[in-house]
Protein backbone atom coordinates (compact mmCIF):
# COMPACT_ATOMS: atom_id res chain seq x y z
CA UNK A 1 0.00 0.00 0.00
CA UNK A 2 3.17 2.35 1.31
CA UNK A 3 6.63 2.25 -0.18
CA UNK A 4 7.56 0.39 3.45
CA UNK A 5 4.47 -1.97 3.40
CA UNK A 6 4.67 -4.93 1.26
CA UNK A 7 1.62 -5.66 -1.67
CA UNK A 8 0.64 -8.00 -3.91
CA UNK A 9 1.93 -7.99 -7.51
CA UNK A 10 -1.60 -7.58 -9.37
CA UNK A 11 -2.55 -4.60 -7.11
CA UNK A 12 1.01 -2.86 -7.96
CA UNK A 13 0.52 -3.53 -11.56
CA UNK A 14 -2.78 -2.35 -11.87
CA UNK A 15 -1.92 0.91 -9.79
CA UNK A 16 0.95 1.69 -12.10
CA UNK A 17 -1.81 1.18 -15.11
CA UNK A 18 -3.99 3.83 -13.51
CA UNK A 19 -1.05 6.06 -12.90
CA UNK A 20 0.23 5.30 -16.40
CA UNK A 21 -2.83 5.94 -18.29
CA UNK A 22 -3.66 9.12 -16.29
CA UNK A 23 -0.43 10.85 -17.71
CA UNK A 24 -1.20 9.25 -21.40
CA UNK A 25 -4.84 11.27 -20.58
CA UNK A 26 -2.29 14.43 -19.42
CA UNK A 27 0.05 14.46 -22.22
CA UNK A 28 -2.31 13.65 -25.25
CA UNK A 29 -3.68 16.44 -26.09
CA UNK A 30 -0.35 18.36 -26.16
CA UNK A 31 1.99 15.85 -28.15
CA UNK A 32 -1.43 15.91 -30.50
CA UNK A 33 -1.00 19.56 -30.82
CA UNK A 34 2.78 19.84 -31.18
CA UNK A 35 2.81 17.09 -33.84
CA UNK A 36 0.24 18.66 -36.08
CA UNK A 37 1.45 21.81 -36.00
CA UNK A 38 4.38 20.14 -38.32
CA UNK A 39 1.62 18.77 -40.86
CA UNK A 40 1.85 19.89 -44.10
CA UNK A 41 -1.67 20.89 -44.82
CA UNK A 42 -4.37 23.41 -44.72
CA UNK A 43 -6.57 21.91 -42.08
CA UNK A 44 -5.75 21.46 -38.42
CA UNK A 45 -6.87 17.71 -38.13
CA UNK A 46 -5.44 14.49 -39.46
CA UNK A 47 -4.54 12.92 -42.22
CA UNK A 48 -0.63 13.56 -41.75
CA UNK A 49 0.55 15.05 -44.74
CA UNK A 50 4.22 15.22 -44.34
CA UNK A 51 6.74 17.71 -42.47
CA UNK A 52 6.65 21.32 -43.20
CA UNK A 53 7.42 24.78 -40.97
CA UNK A 54 4.78 26.28 -43.50
CA UNK A 55 2.86 27.44 -40.46
CA UNK A 56 5.68 29.19 -38.89
CA UNK A 57 7.51 30.58 -41.57
CA UNK A 58 4.97 30.60 -45.00
CA UNK A 59 3.37 33.46 -46.54
CA UNK A 60 1.69 32.54 -49.10
CA UNK A 61 -2.05 32.94 -50.61
CA UNK A 62 -3.47 30.09 -48.69
CA UNK A 63 -0.72 29.85 -45.49
CA UNK A 64 -0.03 32.81 -43.37
CA UNK A 65 2.71 31.23 -40.82
CA UNK A 66 2.91 32.75 -37.42
CA UNK A 67 6.12 34.49 -37.75
CA UNK A 68 4.62 36.22 -40.86
CA UNK A 69 1.02 37.08 -39.37
CA UNK A 70 1.50 40.24 -37.63
CA UNK A 71 -1.39 40.19 -35.37
CA UNK A 72 -1.12 37.38 -34.32
CA UNK A 73 2.68 38.27 -32.96
CA UNK A 74 0.80 41.62 -31.76
CA UNK A 75 -1.67 39.77 -29.75
CA UNK A 76 1.50 37.45 -28.32
CA UNK A 77 3.04 40.59 -27.81
CA UNK A 78 0.41 42.37 -26.21
CA UNK A 79 0.06 39.21 -23.48
CA UNK A 80 3.08 39.81 -22.47
CA UNK A 81 3.25 43.34 -21.76
CA UNK A 82 -0.18 42.38 -19.65
CA UNK A 83 1.84 39.94 -17.76
CA UNK A 84 4.00 41.62 -17.03
CA UNK A 85 2.28 44.89 -15.79
CA UNK A 86 -0.19 42.32 -13.85
CA UNK A 87 2.54 40.66 -12.49
CA UNK A 88 4.28 43.58 -11.31
CA UNK A 89 1.37 45.19 -9.58
CA UNK A 90 0.02 42.20 -7.89
CA UNK A 91 3.58 41.35 -6.73
CA UNK A 92 3.36 44.61 -4.96
CA UNK A 93 0.12 44.77 -3.60
CA UNK A 94 -0.18 41.33 -2.78
CA UNK A 95 3.24 41.22 -0.46
CA UNK A 96 2.01 44.36 1.59
CA UNK A 97 -1.31 42.75 1.67
CA UNK A 98 0.76 39.27 3.15
CA UNK A 99 2.84 41.92 5.17
CA UNK A 100 0.02 43.75 6.91
CA UNK A 101 -2.48 40.29 7.71
CA UNK A 102 0.73 38.42 9.08
CA UNK A 103 2.81 41.20 11.00
CA UNK A 104 -0.11 44.21 12.45
CA UNK A 105 -2.83 43.69 14.40
CA UNK A 106 -5.78 46.25 13.59
CA UNK A 107 -9.52 46.19 14.03
CA UNK A 108 -11.61 44.41 11.42
CA UNK A 109 -8.64 42.27 10.14
CA UNK A 110 -11.12 39.49 9.63
CA UNK A 111 -13.14 41.27 7.63
CA UNK A 112 -10.82 42.65 5.70
CA UNK A 113 -8.64 39.41 5.09
CA UNK A 114 -12.44 37.89 4.00
CA UNK A 115 -12.38 40.10 1.09
CA UNK A 116 -9.16 39.84 0.23
CA UNK A 117 -9.86 36.20 -0.01
CA UNK A 118 -13.12 36.85 -2.44
CA UNK A 119 -11.65 36.66 -5.60
CA UNK A 120 -11.07 32.77 -4.56
CA UNK A 121 -14.41 32.45 -4.64
CA UNK A 122 -15.90 34.87 -7.17
CA UNK A 123 -16.39 33.22 -10.88
CA UNK A 124 -13.67 35.12 -13.37
CA UNK A 125 -16.70 35.56 -15.10
CA UNK A 126 -18.68 37.79 -11.89
CA UNK A 127 -15.14 39.76 -11.67
CA UNK A 128 -14.72 40.84 -15.04
CA UNK A 129 -18.34 42.04 -15.68
CA UNK A 130 -18.65 43.98 -12.49
CA UNK A 131 -15.30 45.42 -13.31
CA UNK A 132 -16.48 46.10 -16.36
CA UNK A 133 -19.92 47.59 -14.81
CA UNK A 134 -18.68 49.82 -12.76
CA UNK A 135 -15.67 51.31 -15.12
CA UNK A 136 -18.56 52.34 -17.04
CA UNK A 137 -20.42 53.79 -15.02
CA UNK A 138 -17.16 55.85 -13.58
CA UNK A 139 -16.78 56.90 -17.14
CA UNK A 140 -19.89 58.27 -18.19
CA UNK A 141 -20.11 60.20 -14.68
CA UNK A 142 -16.80 62.07 -14.58
CA UNK A 143 -17.58 62.72 -18.94
CA UNK A 144 -21.25 63.81 -17.61
CA UNK A 145 -19.63 66.22 -15.05
CA UNK A 146 -16.56 67.23 -15.90
CA UNK A 147 -16.61 66.81 -19.38
CA UNK A 148 -13.48 64.40 -19.41
CA UNK A 149 -12.92 61.13 -22.03
CA UNK A 150 -10.91 58.68 -19.40
CA UNK A 151 -9.32 56.48 -22.13
CA UNK A 152 -8.88 53.69 -19.07
CA UNK A 153 -12.32 53.51 -18.08
CA UNK A 154 -13.25 52.19 -21.15
CA UNK A 155 -12.74 48.65 -22.46
CA UNK A 156 -8.50 49.09 -23.00
CA UNK A 157 -5.60 47.97 -22.24
CA UNK A 158 -5.13 49.25 -18.98
CA UNK A 159 -8.44 47.55 -17.70
CA UNK A 160 -7.59 43.85 -18.58
CA UNK A 161 -4.63 44.92 -16.75
CA UNK A 162 -7.03 46.14 -13.73
CA UNK A 163 -9.32 43.36 -14.28
CA UNK A 164 -6.35 40.63 -14.10
CA UNK A 165 -4.72 42.15 -11.31
CA UNK A 166 -7.66 42.17 -9.10
CA UNK A 167 -7.62 38.58 -8.43
CA UNK A 168 -3.96 37.91 -9.30
CA UNK A 169 -3.01 39.75 -6.19
CA UNK A 170 -4.98 37.47 -3.60
CA UNK A 171 -2.79 34.39 -5.33
CA UNK A 172 0.46 37.14 -4.53
CA UNK A 173 -0.66 37.76 -1.01
CA UNK A 174 -1.34 33.64 -0.21
CA UNK A 175 1.74 32.53 -1.70
CA UNK A 176 4.47 35.31 -0.04
CA UNK A 177 2.20 35.09 3.11
CA UNK A 178 2.96 31.29 3.09
CA UNK A 179 6.74 32.02 3.71
CA UNK A 180 5.96 34.86 5.93
CA UNK A 181 4.63 32.05 8.13
CA UNK A 182 8.02 30.75 8.80
CA UNK A 183 9.67 34.36 9.52
CA UNK A 184 11.61 34.42 12.66
CA UNK A 185 10.55 37.72 14.15
CA UNK A 186 12.96 37.81 16.75
CA UNK A 187 15.28 39.00 13.80
CA UNK A 188 13.03 41.99 13.50
CA UNK A 189 12.83 42.65 17.24
CA UNK A 190 16.94 42.92 17.06
CA UNK A 191 16.88 45.23 14.47
CA UNK A 192 14.23 47.30 16.07
CA UNK A 193 15.99 47.20 19.39
CA UNK A 194 19.01 48.55 17.47
CA UNK A 195 16.54 51.12 16.44
CA UNK A 196 15.85 50.54 12.93
CA UNK A 197 12.32 51.65 11.86
CA UNK A 198 9.77 49.79 11.07
CA UNK A 199 10.04 50.72 7.60
CA UNK A 200 13.84 49.78 7.62
CA UNK A 201 13.22 46.31 8.92
CA UNK A 202 10.88 45.64 6.56
CA UNK A 203 13.07 46.84 3.56
CA UNK A 204 16.33 45.41 4.97
CA UNK A 205 14.92 41.81 6.82
CA UNK A 206 11.82 41.17 6.06
CA UNK A 207 11.87 41.42 1.88
CA UNK A 208 15.28 39.53 1.47
CA UNK A 209 14.25 37.24 3.25
CA UNK A 210 11.00 36.92 0.96
CA UNK A 211 13.28 37.62 -2.40
CA UNK A 212 12.79 34.21 -3.62
CA UNK A 213 8.65 33.49 -2.88
CA UNK A 214 8.25 37.11 -3.96
CA UNK A 215 10.15 36.23 -7.80
CA UNK A 216 7.81 32.62 -7.81
CA UNK A 217 4.95 34.48 -6.81
CA UNK A 218 5.75 37.41 -9.85
CA UNK A 219 5.89 34.34 -12.13
CA UNK A 220 2.50 32.72 -11.32
CA UNK A 221 0.96 36.42 -11.52
CA UNK A 222 2.56 36.20 -15.08
CA UNK A 223 1.49 32.92 -15.73
CA UNK A 224 -2.04 33.66 -14.64
CA UNK A 225 -2.68 36.49 -16.54
CA UNK A 226 -1.02 34.71 -19.56
CA UNK A 227 -3.64 32.10 -19.78
CA UNK A 228 -6.66 33.93 -18.62
CA UNK A 229 -9.55 34.27 -20.76
CA UNK A 230 -12.49 34.83 -18.53
CA UNK A 231 -12.10 38.04 -17.28
CA UNK A 232 -10.15 39.72 -19.77
CA UNK A 233 -13.00 38.84 -22.52
CA UNK A 234 -15.54 41.47 -20.64
CA UNK A 235 -12.65 43.83 -20.46
CA UNK A 236 -10.24 43.91 -23.50
CA UNK A 237 -10.49 46.39 -26.12
CA UNK A 238 -9.05 46.84 -29.44
CA UNK A 239 -6.06 45.27 -28.57
CA UNK A 240 -6.63 41.30 -27.76
CA UNK A 241 -4.48 39.28 -25.61
CA UNK A 242 -3.61 35.78 -27.67
CA UNK A 243 -6.13 33.99 -25.55
CA UNK A 244 -8.84 36.24 -26.53
CA UNK A 245 -7.20 36.32 -30.09
CA UNK A 246 -7.00 32.58 -29.69
CA UNK A 247 -10.48 32.16 -28.93
CA UNK A 248 -12.09 33.68 -31.90
CA UNK A 249 -9.81 32.06 -34.30
CA UNK A 250 -11.16 28.29 -32.97
CA UNK A 251 -14.35 29.99 -33.15
CA UNK A 252 -14.76 31.31 -36.60
CA UNK A 253 -11.25 30.91 -38.72
CA UNK A 254 -9.48 28.14 -37.62
CA UNK A 255 -6.01 27.31 -39.70
CA UNK A 256 -2.90 25.09 -38.78
CA UNK A 257 -1.60 28.25 -37.51
CA UNK A 258 -3.47 27.88 -34.40
CA UNK A 259 -0.68 24.35 -33.79
CA UNK A 260 1.56 26.45 -34.46
CA UNK A 261 0.87 28.78 -31.46
CA UNK A 262 -0.12 26.45 -29.73
CA UNK A 263 3.30 24.50 -29.97
CA UNK A 264 5.34 27.46 -28.90
CA UNK A 265 3.18 27.66 -25.94
CA UNK A 266 3.90 24.01 -24.67
CA UNK A 267 7.29 24.39 -25.61
CA UNK A 268 7.73 27.67 -23.89
CA UNK A 269 5.91 26.75 -20.78
CA UNK A 270 7.70 22.79 -20.67
CA UNK A 271 10.75 24.05 -21.34
CA UNK A 272 10.48 26.54 -18.39
CA UNK A 273 9.78 24.41 -16.15
CA UNK A 274 12.13 21.62 -17.00
CA UNK A 275 14.70 24.69 -16.02
CA UNK A 276 13.49 25.29 -12.82
CA UNK A 277 13.51 22.22 -11.88
CA UNK A 278 17.13 21.56 -13.00
CA UNK A 279 18.13 25.10 -11.44
CA UNK A 280 15.98 23.81 -7.91
CA UNK A 281 17.68 20.49 -7.74
CA UNK A 282 20.79 21.91 -8.42
CA UNK A 283 20.68 24.07 -5.21
CA UNK A 284 18.86 21.78 -3.28
CA UNK B 1 9.02 56.67 9.43
CA UNK B 2 7.53 56.56 12.53
CA UNK B 3 5.16 52.51 13.30
CA UNK B 4 1.92 54.62 12.59
CA UNK B 5 3.47 55.50 9.23
CA UNK B 6 4.45 52.41 8.19
CA UNK B 7 1.25 50.66 9.09
CA UNK B 8 -0.65 53.08 7.04
CA UNK B 9 1.52 52.56 4.38
CA UNK B 10 0.72 48.87 4.06
CA UNK B 11 -2.85 49.23 5.03
CA UNK B 12 -3.65 52.14 2.09
CA UNK B 13 -2.97 50.07 -0.90
CA UNK B 14 -4.69 47.12 0.18
CA UNK B 15 -8.01 48.77 1.50
CA UNK B 16 -7.73 50.76 -2.15
CA UNK B 17 -7.42 47.42 -4.09
CA UNK B 18 -10.52 46.09 -2.07
CA UNK B 19 -12.94 48.97 -1.94
CA UNK B 20 -12.67 49.55 -5.84
CA UNK B 21 -11.84 46.55 -7.52
CA UNK B 22 -13.99 44.21 -5.31
CA UNK B 23 -16.50 46.16 -2.76
CA UNK B 24 -17.32 48.73 -5.14
CA UNK B 25 -17.77 46.72 -8.77
CA UNK B 26 -19.92 44.27 -6.92
CA UNK B 27 -22.46 46.84 -5.26
CA UNK B 28 -22.38 48.35 -8.81
CA UNK B 29 -23.53 44.60 -10.18
CA UNK B 30 -26.50 44.46 -7.36
CA UNK B 31 -27.45 47.78 -7.69
CA UNK B 32 -27.76 47.81 -11.89
CA UNK B 33 -29.47 44.33 -11.31
CA UNK B 34 -32.10 46.01 -9.88
CA UNK B 35 -32.78 48.48 -12.22
CA UNK B 36 -34.85 48.26 -15.65
CA UNK B 37 -34.69 51.18 -18.63
CA UNK B 38 -38.35 51.42 -19.72
CA UNK B 39 -39.77 52.32 -23.25
CA UNK B 40 -39.43 56.48 -22.96
CA UNK B 41 -35.88 56.14 -22.02
CA UNK B 42 -36.05 56.40 -17.98
CA UNK B 43 -34.52 54.22 -15.85
CA UNK B 44 -36.25 52.83 -12.72
CA UNK B 45 -36.21 49.87 -10.00
CA UNK B 46 -37.92 46.88 -10.84
CA UNK B 47 -37.45 43.11 -10.21
CA UNK B 48 -38.07 42.43 -14.18
CA UNK B 49 -34.85 41.37 -14.59
CA UNK B 50 -34.86 38.82 -12.08
CA UNK B 51 -38.46 37.83 -13.23
CA UNK B 52 -36.76 37.40 -17.18
CA UNK B 53 -35.33 34.36 -15.60
CA UNK B 54 -37.64 32.31 -13.39
CA UNK B 55 -39.76 33.06 -16.55
CA UNK B 56 -38.13 31.41 -19.27
CA UNK B 57 -37.49 28.11 -18.85
CA UNK B 58 -33.81 28.13 -20.54
CA UNK B 59 -32.27 30.31 -18.12
CA UNK B 60 -33.36 28.05 -15.10
CA UNK B 61 -32.60 25.13 -16.66
CA UNK B 62 -29.38 26.16 -17.98
CA UNK B 63 -28.78 27.11 -13.91
CA UNK B 64 -29.54 24.09 -12.43
CA UNK B 65 -28.32 21.81 -15.05
CA UNK B 66 -24.52 24.06 -14.52
CA UNK B 67 -24.62 23.40 -11.00
CA UNK B 68 -25.56 20.28 -11.15
CA UNK B 69 -22.43 19.35 -13.57
CA UNK B 70 -20.44 21.94 -11.61
CA UNK B 71 -20.74 19.56 -8.08
CA UNK B 72 -20.21 16.01 -10.99
CA UNK B 73 -17.56 17.31 -12.79
CA UNK B 74 -15.72 17.96 -8.98
CA UNK B 75 -16.56 14.58 -7.79
CA UNK B 76 -15.04 13.01 -10.99
CA UNK B 77 -11.81 14.83 -10.41
CA UNK B 78 -11.67 13.66 -7.11
CA UNK B 79 -12.24 10.25 -7.95
CA UNK B 80 -9.69 10.80 -10.91
CA UNK B 81 -6.61 12.44 -9.16
CA UNK B 82 -6.79 10.82 -5.34
CA UNK B 83 -5.36 7.86 -6.71
CA UNK B 84 -2.64 9.74 -8.77
CA UNK B 85 -2.44 12.24 -5.24
CA UNK B 86 -1.21 8.90 -3.80
CA UNK B 87 0.46 7.24 -5.60
CA UNK B 88 2.99 10.46 -6.01
CA UNK B 89 3.25 11.28 -1.92
CA UNK B 90 3.54 7.48 -0.62
CA UNK B 91 3.77 4.90 -3.40
CA UNK B 92 5.98 5.88 -6.17
CA UNK B 93 9.85 6.57 -4.97
CA UNK B 94 10.96 9.57 -3.89
CA UNK B 95 13.45 10.93 -6.78
CA UNK B 96 10.77 10.18 -9.27
CA UNK B 97 8.22 11.85 -7.47
CA UNK B 98 9.17 15.21 -7.53
CA UNK B 99 9.89 15.21 -11.78
CA UNK B 100 6.11 13.27 -12.13
CA UNK B 101 4.64 16.33 -10.06
CA UNK B 102 6.42 18.82 -12.19
CA UNK B 103 4.22 17.33 -15.06
CA UNK B 104 1.11 17.72 -13.52
CA UNK B 105 1.70 21.64 -13.25
CA UNK B 106 2.60 22.00 -17.23
CA UNK B 107 -0.92 21.47 -18.74
CA UNK B 108 -1.98 24.55 -15.90
CA UNK B 109 0.35 26.52 -16.74
CA UNK B 110 -0.13 25.98 -20.44
CA UNK B 111 -3.92 27.48 -19.96
CA UNK B 112 -6.87 26.38 -20.92
CA UNK B 113 -7.15 27.80 -24.54
CA UNK B 114 -4.37 26.22 -25.88
CA UNK B 115 -5.77 22.09 -24.27
CA UNK B 116 -8.99 22.94 -24.65
CA UNK B 117 -8.11 22.97 -28.55
CA UNK B 118 -6.10 20.34 -28.43
CA UNK B 119 -9.37 18.22 -26.76
CA UNK B 120 -10.83 19.94 -30.08
CA UNK B 121 -8.51 18.29 -32.77
CA UNK B 122 -8.61 15.09 -30.34
CA UNK B 123 -12.27 14.11 -30.41
CA UNK B 124 -13.38 15.49 -34.15
CA UNK B 125 -15.09 13.24 -36.21
CA UNK B 126 -11.82 13.25 -38.57
CA UNK B 127 -9.70 14.12 -35.43
CA UNK B 128 -6.80 11.46 -34.47
CA UNK B 129 -9.10 9.32 -31.94
CA UNK B 130 -11.52 8.50 -34.69
CA UNK B 131 -8.95 8.43 -37.35
CA UNK B 132 -6.76 5.83 -34.94
CA UNK B 133 -10.08 3.63 -34.02
CA UNK B 134 -10.84 3.46 -37.93
CA UNK B 135 -7.40 2.27 -39.16
CA UNK B 136 -7.13 -0.25 -36.43
CA UNK B 137 -10.74 -1.47 -37.40
CA UNK B 138 -12.77 -1.01 -34.18
CA UNK B 139 -15.45 0.92 -35.56
CA UNK B 140 -16.71 2.08 -39.49
CA UNK B 141 -17.65 5.90 -39.07
CA UNK B 142 -16.96 8.10 -36.70
CA UNK B 143 -18.15 8.52 -33.32
CA UNK B 144 -19.81 11.83 -32.76
CA UNK B 145 -17.86 12.64 -29.62
CA UNK B 146 -17.11 16.34 -30.42
CA UNK B 147 -19.98 19.06 -29.76
CA UNK B 148 -21.87 16.89 -26.94
CA UNK B 149 -21.78 16.75 -23.05
CA UNK B 150 -19.57 14.32 -23.27
CA UNK B 151 -16.86 15.94 -24.94
CA UNK B 152 -17.35 19.35 -22.80
CA UNK B 153 -17.07 17.31 -19.73
CA UNK B 154 -13.59 16.05 -20.44
CA UNK B 155 -12.74 19.58 -21.36
CA UNK B 156 -13.80 20.67 -18.34
CA UNK B 157 -12.45 17.65 -16.21
CA UNK B 158 -9.33 18.21 -18.08
CA UNK B 159 -8.46 21.97 -16.91
CA UNK B 160 -9.36 21.67 -13.47
CA UNK B 161 -8.50 18.24 -11.86
CA UNK B 162 -4.88 19.18 -11.51
CA UNK B 163 -6.11 21.92 -9.50
CA UNK B 164 -6.91 19.16 -7.08
CA UNK B 165 -4.00 16.79 -6.70
CA UNK B 166 -2.12 19.62 -5.07
CA UNK B 167 -3.70 20.62 -1.71
CA UNK B 168 -4.41 16.80 -1.64
CA UNK B 169 -0.25 16.22 -2.26
CA UNK B 170 0.24 18.60 0.70
CA UNK B 171 -2.21 16.95 3.25
CA UNK B 172 -0.57 13.63 2.32
CA UNK B 173 2.81 14.52 2.67
CA UNK B 174 1.91 15.68 6.51
CA UNK B 175 0.41 12.65 6.98
CA UNK B 176 2.84 10.23 9.21
CA UNK B 177 3.19 6.81 7.08
CA UNK B 178 3.16 4.87 10.04
CA UNK B 179 -0.69 5.95 10.87
CA UNK B 180 -0.85 3.33 7.92
CA UNK B 181 1.47 0.72 9.19
CA UNK B 182 0.12 0.57 11.89
CA UNK B 183 -3.38 -0.17 10.71
CA UNK B 184 -2.10 -2.47 8.34
CA UNK B 185 -0.46 -4.23 11.26
CA UNK B 186 -3.59 -4.87 13.17
CA UNK B 187 -4.70 -6.22 9.97
CA UNK B 188 -7.08 -3.23 8.56
CA UNK B 189 -8.09 -3.87 4.75
CA UNK B 190 -6.91 -1.66 2.17
CA UNK B 191 -10.61 -0.30 1.90
CA UNK B 192 -10.74 0.26 5.56
CA UNK B 193 -7.43 2.28 6.10
CA UNK B 194 -8.41 3.94 3.11
CA UNK B 195 -11.89 5.31 4.69
CA UNK B 196 -11.04 5.30 8.57
CA UNK B 197 -7.49 6.80 8.14
CA UNK B 198 -6.06 8.37 4.76
CA UNK B 199 -9.63 10.06 4.02
CA UNK B 200 -10.30 11.66 7.13
CA UNK B 201 -6.45 12.92 7.19
CA UNK B 202 -6.82 14.37 3.85
CA UNK B 203 -10.23 16.10 4.36
CA UNK B 204 -8.72 19.78 4.36
CA UNK B 205 -6.89 18.74 1.37
CA UNK B 206 -10.04 17.49 -0.33
CA UNK B 207 -11.62 20.45 0.10
CA UNK B 208 -9.55 23.36 -0.90
CA UNK B 209 -8.86 21.26 -3.63
CA UNK B 210 -12.45 20.72 -4.52
CA UNK B 211 -13.76 24.32 -4.19
CA UNK B 212 -10.90 25.46 -6.36
CA UNK B 213 -12.02 23.13 -9.27
CA UNK B 214 -16.09 23.72 -8.61
CA UNK B 215 -15.37 27.57 -8.95
CA UNK B 216 -13.16 27.16 -12.21
CA UNK B 217 -16.04 24.59 -13.56
CA UNK B 218 -18.76 26.47 -12.47
CA UNK B 219 -17.21 29.87 -13.74
CA UNK B 220 -15.37 28.49 -17.42
CA UNK B 221 -16.86 29.31 -20.62
CA UNK B 222 -13.99 28.21 -22.73
CA UNK B 223 -14.72 24.15 -22.35
CA UNK B 224 -18.78 24.17 -22.66
CA UNK B 225 -18.43 27.30 -25.19
CA UNK B 226 -16.01 25.84 -27.80
CA UNK B 227 -16.25 21.84 -26.81
CA UNK B 228 -20.10 21.80 -25.74
CA UNK B 229 -22.80 21.50 -28.39
CA UNK B 230 -25.93 23.49 -28.99
CA UNK B 231 -27.56 21.24 -26.21
CA UNK B 232 -25.05 21.56 -23.67
CA UNK B 233 -25.53 25.29 -22.78
CA UNK B 234 -23.70 26.96 -19.66
CA UNK B 235 -25.06 29.68 -17.34
CA UNK B 236 -21.84 31.44 -17.77
CA UNK B 237 -22.04 31.67 -21.96
CA UNK B 238 -25.39 33.01 -20.91
CA UNK B 239 -24.45 36.14 -19.25
CA UNK B 240 -21.64 37.11 -22.20
CA UNK B 241 -24.78 36.67 -24.37
CA UNK B 242 -26.44 39.31 -22.23
CA UNK B 243 -23.18 41.09 -22.27
CA UNK B 244 -21.56 41.19 -25.78
CA UNK B 245 -24.23 40.29 -27.88
CA UNK B 246 -27.79 41.53 -27.13
CA UNK B 247 -26.05 44.35 -24.85
CA UNK B 248 -28.59 44.05 -21.79
CA UNK B 249 -26.38 45.04 -19.01
CA UNK B 250 -28.79 44.96 -16.63
CA UNK B 251 -29.99 41.87 -17.52
CA UNK B 252 -26.34 40.70 -17.14
CA UNK B 253 -26.03 41.92 -13.99
CA UNK B 254 -29.06 40.28 -12.39
CA UNK B 255 -27.41 36.83 -14.00
CA UNK B 256 -24.28 37.55 -12.89
CA UNK B 257 -25.37 37.64 -9.20
CA UNK B 258 -27.47 35.00 -9.36
CA UNK B 259 -24.21 32.75 -10.45
CA UNK B 260 -22.41 34.36 -7.35
CA UNK B 261 -25.29 33.76 -5.36
CA UNK B 262 -24.95 29.94 -6.46
CA UNK B 263 -21.34 29.16 -6.06
CA UNK B 264 -20.97 31.15 -2.68
CA UNK B 265 -24.17 28.90 -1.76
CA UNK B 266 -22.78 25.58 -2.25
CA UNK B 267 -19.39 26.44 -1.27
CA UNK B 268 -20.59 27.98 1.70
CA UNK B 269 -22.66 24.29 2.17
CA UNK B 270 -19.47 21.94 1.18
CA UNK B 271 -16.98 24.52 4.03
CA UNK B 272 -19.45 23.27 6.56
CA UNK B 273 -20.54 19.80 5.61
CA UNK B 274 -16.36 19.62 6.17
CA UNK B 275 -16.08 21.92 8.98
CA UNK B 276 -13.45 23.47 7.25
CA UNK B 277 -13.04 27.54 6.92
CA UNK B 278 -12.58 29.52 4.00
CA UNK B 279 -9.33 30.83 5.43
CA UNK B 280 -7.72 27.49 4.93
CA UNK B 281 -8.68 26.78 1.19
CA UNK B 282 -6.09 29.73 0.85
CA UNK B 283 -3.32 28.22 2.78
Amino acid sequence: MIRTLPCSLPYLAGYRLYISLFYIFLILPLITICVLAFNDSNYIALPWKGFSLDWFFANTDDRLGLFKDADLLLSIWVSFKTGFFVALFSTLVGTTAALLFEQEQFRFKGALYFLALAPLVIPGVVLGLSILLSSTNAGVYIEETFGMDIELLRPSFWLVVIGQFSFAATYVMLLVGARLKKFDRTLEEAALSLRATRLQVIWLITIPFLRASIIGAFIVAFLISFSNFNTTIFLVGSDPTLPVDLYSRIKFSSTPVLNAVSFMVVAFITLSAILSFVFNRNKG
Amino acid sequence: MSKRGTFYLLIVPVILWLAVLIVIPHMDMMYRSFRLETDDGAMVYSLSNYLVFFQDQIYWLTFVKTAVYSIGVTVLAFIVTFPVAFYLTKVVKVSYSSFMTLLLLIPIWIGELVTVYGWMILLRDNGVINTFLMNIGLIDSPIEMLFTNFSMTIGLLYMSMLFMIIPMMSALDSMDDSLIEAASDLGASKWTIFRQIVIPYTTPGITSGGIIVFMLVIGDYVAPNILGGKSSLWFTEQIYNKFLESFNWNEGAAFGFLLLVLSSTIVWVALKLSGQKLEKVGS
